[in-house]
């Protein structure tokens, strides 16, 4: 099969320095795409540019260096607002990543839950989406329920429209399932638990390496992300939330930068959104996820789906026709994200004879055990795509799961 | 035979591997071959928690050495344990807790005995050792 791509993935490697690389004396083939994406040199050189130039504390200093980094920072953020198409800039919460995002809003929820009241989520959620709401659960008598799943790996809607009452209050929903890829109608989730009353947070973790999400056309109530997925630096990402949500909800932390006024008898919470961004910031880091913002923009979005797809496309028919392979999350509405197994052999003896090869693929549960417990399996191989790798890769890792399999069984 | 000498003829056998690859078949072998542990010891109780490949651990005083069996459902863990086992097994508890596990590294296989590896090899070897010092608190 011919890759009819737009995307020049030639030009494009020459932007990422580790691709370059070896690994046990083979060139990397990174697949593990789906935990942490590789940085380009633009990326890179950003956080250089600002430990060289202008590293100081933002916000309060009166000095060049401090203005030209809150300068900086502050910018950064309007490209992440314009990135999810927020109404306001100061809707985007710098975070230290898709957990904290996740841990504001079920934290900031703890003050608004009453027992009886009810949070939906869904049976393919990652291990951070499901323990926060747990414990908001405990902590206020509200009642946890799931969507469940199907064979395919899809959410059954037909389920979630049972779920939702009068007392769903929330309902939680990755946008994409880390382990299995599968794309879900987050549209319609959103839409049904409007019609209840209910607000939504949707995981966009693993979906904003492929796709770029409109949180307006959405009209979602909170969207979170994380920059390491997305070709930024780790230690960063944002939350989204509604003006009127974020007003609502109280402050995650206390600290320097969040507050107005303060007294010994009462401090006044500063406007968002400063009122969750307590303490010195990942300064640099939040620089460079607007830079990673620019770098996949400039590459496109479209393009980038398009060229995924194909990769999918093309390793789903090699791999199958490997005898006893078989993959989990086969549903027609999935990204560039291969969960598989090799009959009667452990996912974690397929990866390290991978590794020995140079290639990085993920191999476990991916902290979505619900999901392995659902199949009654102890995990899978996970390969998952970017737009910067190639055909030739996918060629190496078919030949490698097969050296695996012959040495294996 | 001490378990120096155990070592340094593990080391030995390892030395005559050219790659990887025959290191590897090598100990997937070693793991098919061996029938590791009585089915009534793999319970949840003497299970070692790796992140990803489960590993089972039973240890049994004889005189005065220590049998150990182990047990684990991925095949080149399996391997590795065949060897430690070769090693710890049938010794006496003071000599399982001064004894180190370099040999490993001579042989290649370091990566899966470090601490960050999610395979349950670290926390076995430090279940064997703790297995020793309470058979060794019992023989005092």
């Amino acid at each position: 099969m011919e890759l009819k791509t737009m995307i020049n993935v030639t030009k494009i490697r020459q932007d990422f320095p580790i691709l370059q690389r070896t690994v046990n004396g083979k060139p990397l083939v990174y697949f593990d795409n789906a935990a942490t994406s590789q940085t380009p040199k633009i990326v890179i050189d950003s956080i250089v540019d600002y430990y060289t130039n202008y590293n100081a504390n933002i916000h309060r200093g009166v000095h060049a260096l401090s203005q030209e980094a809150t300068d900086a920072y502050e910018e950064a953020r309007i490209k992440i607002q314009k990135h999810f198409n927020a109404k306001h800039s100061h809707e985007i919460i710098y975070t230290s990543g898709t957990t904290h995002s996740i841990n504001i809003v079920a934290n900031g929820f703890a003050a608004l839950l009453k027992q009886g009241d009810e949070i939906i989520v869904s049976a393919l959620e990652h291990h951070s989406n499901i323990v926060p709401w747990q414990m908001l659960c405990e902590k206020t008598g509200a009642i946890l329920k799931v969507i469940p799943m199907n064979e395919e790996g899809e959410l059954i809607m037909s389920e979630y429209d049972k779920l939702l009452t009068a007392n769903t209050k929330l309902v939680f929903v990755n946008h994409i399932s880390n382990a299995l890829g599968t794309i879900n109608p987050v549209k319609y989730i959103i839409d049904e638990a409007h019609k209840v009353g209910a607000a939504v947070l949707i995981d966009g973790a693993q979906a904003c390496p492929h796709v770029k999400p409109n949180v307006q056309e959405l009209d979602v109530d909170f969207y979170v992300a994380s920059a390491h997925k997305i070709c930024g630096p780790t230690g960063v990402g944002m939350l989204y939330g509604k003006e009127k949500w974020l007003n609502r909800l109280p402050p995650y932390q206390g600290g320097g930068e969040m507050i107005a006024e303060v007294s010994f008898e009462k401090t006044t919470y500063a406007d968002l959104p400063h009122k969750f961004e307590a303490g010195t910031p990942h300064v640099s880091g939040g620089i460079a996820f607007g830079v990673a913002l620019d770098y996949m923009n400039s590459i496109g979005f479209n393009e980038i789906a398009a060229y995924e797809n194909e990769l999918l496309e093309y390793a789903t028919d090699k791999l199958l026709e490997i005898d006893g392979l078989k993959i989990y999350g086969t549903s027609k509405s999935k990204t560039s994200v291969i969960s598989f197994n090799l009959e009667g052999i452990h996912p974690y003896d397929v990866g390290t004879i991978l590794d020995k090869l140079g290639i990085a693929v993920r191999t476990g549960h991916h902290c979505a055990q619900p999901i392995m417990s659902f199949y009654k399996i102890p995990g899978t191989i996970r390969a998952s795509f970017s737009f910067y790798n190639t055909k030739e890769e996918i060629d190496a890792l078919v030949e490698g799961v097969k050296k695996a399999k012959m040495m294996l069984s | 035979m001490s378990i120096q000498d155990i070592q340094e003829e593990i080391i030995d056998e390892f030395s005559m591997f050219d790659d990887w690859e025959e290191r590897y078949q090598y100990m997937i072998d070693l793991g098919k071959d061996l029938p590791l542990i009585a089915e009534q010891y793999k319970t949840d109780a003497n299970i070692i928690k790796g992140c990803q490949s489960k590993v089972w651990v039973h240890a049994e005083m004889n005189d005065d050495t220590i049998a150990f069996t182990a047990d684990s459902d991925a095949i080149i863990t399996k391997g590795i344990i065949a060897i430690l086992i070769r090693v710890f097994s049938n010794q006496h508890p003071a000599a399982i807790i001064e004894a180190d596990t370099n040999f490993i590294d001579q042989i290649g296989l370091k990566e899966h005995l470090s601490p960050t590896r999610a395979n349950g090899l670290v926390s076995m070897v430090k279940q064997l050792k703790m297995y020793a010092i309470a058979y060794q608190t019992q023989l005092k």
